[in-house]
């Protein structure tokens, strides 16, 4: 899932010191049998790396500065420089929309869904009956909340006659089509990202195990109050946690597709306003066949999303607090 | 200790704070789900401005309808999806434990550049490589072939789900070493390791990493509204944004009763492996 709280160096196979390794130095070693096992065992990986990984990155690449739109023969494609970059960049108002779209999707729900996480599972934290069921129903939404189905689902229930507007007109609320309105159907996607909170919940709870009570108990005993131990040991502690789930969520909230892709009808509508990144790339690459433009797109994509991460790491320095003395 | 406690605490409204707000909670995420599986068996004047779970009067009817919706029935869609699913739950725990078992227990050249390259696909967003990959898969004339779910097997058998290497390296690094030494005295080679120690103690991280390939192929929708064209070959979330298109009231009950099918196998497993699956997330994030 992530190499943010793990190491990520590769483990280490055989201890090489201490008396076993010490033995072992006067026999015949096996390395060499060991490194011919050990590429055949990764065969696999190394050609799917090649083949569905590097290659067609670099081919995406090549592709990008060309006009190659699938349907046109290999011979006829043509360099076009960095023209669809400057179309990108310059002449594409959809595309900045969905350039803003997504930011603003990925900004928003990250936060509000950590919060969540992050409140439900500080009721969680302490152990009552029914406190595991509790966390099974509410992660049950981040394994179903994904699919064309439940996209479905949200898209009645914030139809113009859907239960939203039956209950806010309980309280005198008058209603609107939210799905089909442009200025709330980026919000009605936020809020099915945020309703699947369980995820980063149950990762929360395993984080808030691990913080030793005897912090707690100092904290106590210098007069600490409810605030003041969530602030000054709680959240320290947990930063970590909190760290690993912004990285994973952030980069997963780029990436929406299939939510704004069901609640929109395949357009990104009304008026672009769920016109999310990774859907824009599926309508130029494939209702347009625009393949050369896709992979322009594609390689902004991803340039963005290492520099977020990079961002998120620098400052994560600031405010991440590993206990273990690292630094 | 802990009954004299709570026996000298005077009764507080604010001990109803949490079980409240769990309540309330609990009834916000599941409301959705309760309508949907409640929509499924409404009559469909009973649909419109509906915001009971619970129907006035129960019919059956919308299953048998969804069912035969379109010419090409459900079934065909469900037994597509579950062909994928779980030929890619077979082909991501063979070759993922392959790489696995290379990266935790055995030394060669380049192990660590190799680790690192994993590591490093684990972020890729798969939207990046989609249209050179569809370029690719589509010269070998795989796209719209006779058998189209090639381009979505093929990588997994590669071991392109790089978490779940990662998944299982973390878990090869609790078995203990002391094991293979002893398998090495008596004469055993990587080969044997594997076969006879690696493997048999590696059940518990191929019964995540089948769980979790099976709901998350099942779940998937992009990469099969990419690669599926041929409605005979669509897969049961393709087959589902059909009902997107076919505006009618009618087909709403039809779409819910279909929509309650599709999430049916996540939802079983879900409560047969429900404490896997939540220990699942932790063990691939936190341990190490």
């Amino acid at each position: 899932m992530s190499n943010v709280a793990v190491s990520t160096r590769p483990p280490e196979p055989r201890p090489r010191s201490g008396p076993a390794a010490h033995q072992r130095r006067g026999r015949p070693t096996r390395h060499r049998d060991d490194g011919r096992a050990g590429y055949v065992f990764l065969t696999p990986w190394l050609l799917g790396f090649a083949a569905i990984t590097a290659i067609p990155m670099l081919m995406s690449l090549y592709l990008s500065f060309t006009n190659y739109d699938i349907l046109t023969p290999w011979s006829d494609v043509e360099w076009i420089g960095l023209k669809n970059y400057e179309r990108m960049f310059g002449d594409d108002p959809a595309y900045w929309h969905a350039v803003k779209v997504t930011l603003i999707f990925a900004f928003i729900a990250t936060p509000l869904k950590l919060g969540a996480a992050l409140g439900v599972a500080l009721l969680l934290n302490r152990s009552f009956r029914g406190s595991g069921l509790f966390r099974g129903l509410f992660y049950l939404p981040s394994l179903l909340g994904g699919s064309v189905a439940l996209a479905m689902v949200w898209h009645s229930l914030f139809d113009r006659g859907g239960s939203v507007n039956a209950v806010l007109g309980w309280f005198g609320v008058e209603g609107r089509a939210w799905v089909n309105d442009p200025d709330t159907a980026l919000g009605t996607l936020i809020l099915l990202a945020v309703w699947q909170f369980g995820a980063p919940m149950v990762i929360f709870l395993a984080g808030l195990k691990q913080v030793p009570t005897e912090l707690y108990e100092a904290a106590e005993v210098d007069g600490a109050g409810n605030l003041r131990r969530f602030l000054s040991v709680t959240l320290p502690m947990l930063s970590p946690v909190i760290f690993f789930n912004l990285v994973l969520e952030t980069i997963h909230g780029f990436q929406g597709f299939t939510s704004a892709f069901v609640l929109s009808g395949g357009t990104g509508g009304p008026v672009d306003s769920t016109l999310m990144y990774t859907l824009y790339l599926y309508i130029r690459g494939f209702a347009n066949y625009e393949m050369g433009y896709a992979s322009a797109m594609a390689w902004v994509f991803l340039i963005t999303i290492g520099l977020v991460t990079v961002v998120l790491f620098r400052t994560g320095r600031f405010w991440v607090h590993y206990s273990d003395g690292d630094d | 200790m802990v009954s004299r406690t709570s026996a000298r605490r005077p009764f507080k409204p604010r001990s109803l704070v949490r079980p409240v707000v769990l309540l309330l909670l609990t009834a916000l995420v599941l409301y959705p789900l309760l309508w949907m599986l409640g929509t499924s068996f409404k009559a469909p004047e009973e649909i419109l401005n509906n915001v009971s779970v619970w129907p006035q009067s129960w019919t059956p009817a919308n299953y048998p309808d969804g069912w035969t919706h379109f010419d090409v029935g459900f079934g065909r869609y469900f037994l597509n999806s579950f062909l994928v699913a779980v030929l890619t739950v077979v082909a991501n725990c063979t070759s993922c434990l392959l790489a696995a078992y290379a990266f935790a227990r055995l030394r060669f050249r380049l192990r660590g550049l190799w680790f690192a390259v994993m590591i490093g696909t684990l972020l890729l967003p798969s939207h990046v490589l989609i249209v050179p990959q569809f370029v690719m898969f589509r010269s070998f004339g795989w796209v719209g072939g006779p058998w189209p779910y090639l381009p979505l097997i093929v990588p997994h058998l590669l071991a392109t789900d790089a978490f779940f290497v990662f998944l299982m390296v973390q878990f090869m690094r609790g078995i203990p070493r002391e094991l293979d030494d002893a398998a090495k005295i008596d004469g055993c080679g990587a080969y044997s390791i594997f076969r006879y120690v690696v493997l048999p103690l590696s059940r518990p991280a191929l019964v995540s990493t089948a769980i979790f390939s099976f709901i998350w192929t099942w779940n998937d929708f992009f990469r099969q509204l990419v690669y599926l064209s041929d409605l005979e070959k669509y897969t049961a979330p393709v087959a589902l944004t059909l009902f997107i298109d076919s505006t009618g009231q009618s087909a709403v009950g039809p779409m819910f009763a279909m929509s309650v099918l599709s999430l049916a196998p996540v939802f079983l497993f879900f409560v047969a492996f429900q404490r896997l699956l939540v220990e699942g997330i932790n063990t691939t994030g936190l341990k190490g």
